[in-house]
């Protein structure tokens, strides 16, 4: 009713009134404010402040030997840390990319001239369980990586995905070599 | 009566949904077209600020509780936590915490609208009761979550409150050993006190519902307390009336804003950060600002159990409220005793909420007391002679008559049983 009053008061060329524009207005400040009161709600399930502070780990690597991989954990996550064999860098290196799952060569996954070392995130890109592997006693698969155990994916000795049904490689982690013998992940 | 609803809404979706589940038309009738006096003032925004408040509550509350640790030792730290490393922890803190204070005030404010204008009268004595039922909830809900950050308040607080309990003949220590669930307040105690203040919150809702129905029956009171004769009394909900909520809601937002932003401890005590320490009670313990004038009732009276007694009768009286007043003219306009004791009444809860802030010795002891005397002397005594006594103004005609220029008539309906007195 005030609406056809005010439009009938204050006819515009193009039938739009000062009506609609306050509308439109108000309607714009109300939905700003209701932004505003509910993106500090929402942002506050994302990571607080102290648990980004965990985002590193520093890891020893000085007492792992050779074939044997070790589990830190880094941002809550098992990181896989493998001091590779020769015959298993071979093996990792000479792999013809046109066989791989998910193509990576094995240059792309370790830090040079650190090359028996192979730093990667122990969660299966199938569905999330923590492959077995890192004990040479362990099933590693036919490719003498790792094995999940939950539906049979099997990954190489650069944990390169090399059978189904996880899509993925293993996601290397960013990490550095503070000294020779110490890693710290994040 | 089954069968599908006639939907008059045009949408296909909204039509096809209405016609199975008729919420869009509900909707439309209890709160689009929905015949409400039009000469509500200012004074009527405080239930729609009070239907505000608690949303805020219960969403800051939910996100709260996703961060906090229910535990005697854990409990300090993790709000301490949400203070400095959640995203936005301390604005749903402090917001939460001043959220309280702001509710109480809206309520305050809006049970301040119904005592002036009669709004407990007949046929609205039921509407009335649900809302004393509603700010029981709310001061039950309010000292369990002040219990929660387990600061020295929070602890002292616990202790003292649960005691009074203790008052009861005979099985008093029983229940306070109960609602503790050991023998001091403790783990047990918080855990309960936790559960309890996420559950109360959405039986407030639930409560929240029932005054509405209730407020849907009867229809709104309204400043001249005469009852709506026809349309040409009312406007319709939306959107005269959402408008005007709206212009209340911006005032409310900028007073809590001022609050969070500017002064969010202000109405805490500092003592609350200091953990709670089970061997060491602070010097000077007192409630939160909105039980200060019940705390001075409390205190007023030099027994244990007569004290909780009065405290708790302070709060039961609203519940009869109803049939002590007799006076059958609602609005305190046209009552001109009432319309002073109204504000006697006013300062002598301000008395009482000042007195129940000091330390009870010497003027304040004094003080509280005649504010206590007052306070039941107003409702017990006065209220139901004043009906009697008092001469009520003439009421006019109709909510319309004063608006459109026709002047009040002598001795409007209302008022005629008065003249037998």
């Amino acid at each position: 009713m005030a609406d056809s009053m005010s439009a009938a008061a204050h006819p515009a060329p193009d039938g739009v009134t000062k009506r609609d524009f306050l509308k439109l207005v108000a309607g714009a400040t109300a939905a700003v404010g209701t932004g505003a009161i509910i993106w500090p709600l929402v942002d506050s399930m994302n990571p607080a402040a102290d648990v980004l502070a965990l985002s590193s780990t520093e890891v020893d690597i000085s007492k792992i030997p050779e074939g044997s991989a070790i589990t830190a954990v880094w941002r809550g996550k098992p990181v896989f840390v493998r001091h590779r064999t020769a015959a298993e860098i071979k093996s990792a290196e000479d792999v013809q990319l046109s066989a791989l799952i998910d193509p990576q060569p094995d240059s792309a996954r370790v830090k040079p001239g650190e090359t028996q070392w192979l730093v990667v995130i122990g969660i299966c890109t199938h569905l999330g369980c923590v492959p077995l592997g890192n004990k040479p006693t362990d099933p590693r698969g036919e490719w003498g990586g790792w094995f999940c155990p939950c539906h049979g994916s099997q990954y190489d000795t650069s944990g390169r995905v090399r059978h189904g049904p996880a899509p993925a490689n293993l996601p290397v982690p960013p990490y550095a070599f503070e000294n020779p013998t110490k890693i710290k992940i994040g | 009566m089954a069968g599908l609803h006639k939907s008059e809404f045009t949408n296909p979706v909204i039509n096809w949904i209405d016609t199975r589940m008729p919420v869009f038309t509900m909707i439309q009738k209890e709160y689009g077209v929905f015949p409400t006096p039009k000469n509500f003032n200012y004074f009527w925004n405080f239930g729609a600020l009070a239907m505000v408040n608690l949303m805020l509550m219960i969403a800051t509350g939910i996100f709260l509780a996703m961060n906090y640790t229910a535990h005697t030792g854990m409990a300090f730290d993790s709000v301490e936590r949400i203070m400095r490393d959640v995203n936005y922890g301390w604005l749903l803190r402090y917001g939460h915490a001043n959220g309280a204070s702001m509710f109480f005030i809206v309520v305050y404010v809006h049970i301040f609208r119904g005592l002036y204008y009669g709004s407990y009268k007949a046929p609205r004595e039921l509407l009335w009761m649900i809302g004393v039922v509603i700010f029981l909830l709310m001061m039950a809900t309010a000292f369990m979550g002040y219990v929660l950050p387990w600061g020295q308040m929070s602890y002292w607080g616990a202790t003292v409150i649960t005691n009074l309990f203790s008052a009861i003949p005979v099985v008093g220590e029983s229940v306070v050993t109960w609602l503790w669930g050991g023998f001091s307040v403790d783990n047990p105690t918080l855990n309960r006190f936790f559960s309890l203040h996420y559950l109360l919150p959405f039986v407030i809702v639930g409560v929240v519902f029932l005054h509405i129905v209730a407020l849907h029956i009867t229809g709104s009171g309204n400043p001249l307390g005469i009852e709506v004769k026809g349309p040409q009394d009312t406007l319709p909900f939306h959107p005269y009336y959402t408008i005007k909520d709206s212009v209340g809601i911006c005032v409310y937002f900028i007073v809590f804003a001022v609050l969070v932003f500017f002064a969010p401890n202000y109405l805490g005590h500092p003592d609350n950060y200091i953990p709670g320490n089970p061997l060491v009670t602070p010097n000077h313990i007192v409630p939160e600002w909105y039980f200060l004038p019940f705390y001075a009732i409390l205190r007023s009276v030099p027994s244990k159990l007569g004290g909780v007694m009065m405290m708790f009768g302070s709060i039961a009286l609203m519940f009869v409220l109803p049939w002590l007043d007799t006076s059958p003219v609602r609005s305190a306009r046209f009552r001109p005793i009432y319309r002073i004791l109204i504000w006697v009444l006013v300062l002598a809860m301000i008395t009482l909420g000042v007195c129940g802030a000091r330390p009870p010795e010497g003027i304040w002891v004094v003080l509280a007391r005649l504010a206590t005397a007052y306070y039941f002397l107003h409702f017990l005594v006065l209220l139901p002679l004043l009906g009697k006594l008092e001469r009520p103004l003439p009421l006019p005609e109709s909510i319309s008559r004063p608006v459109l220029g026709g002047g009040p008539l002598p001795g409007g309906a209302m008022a005629k049983p008065m003249e037998k007195a």
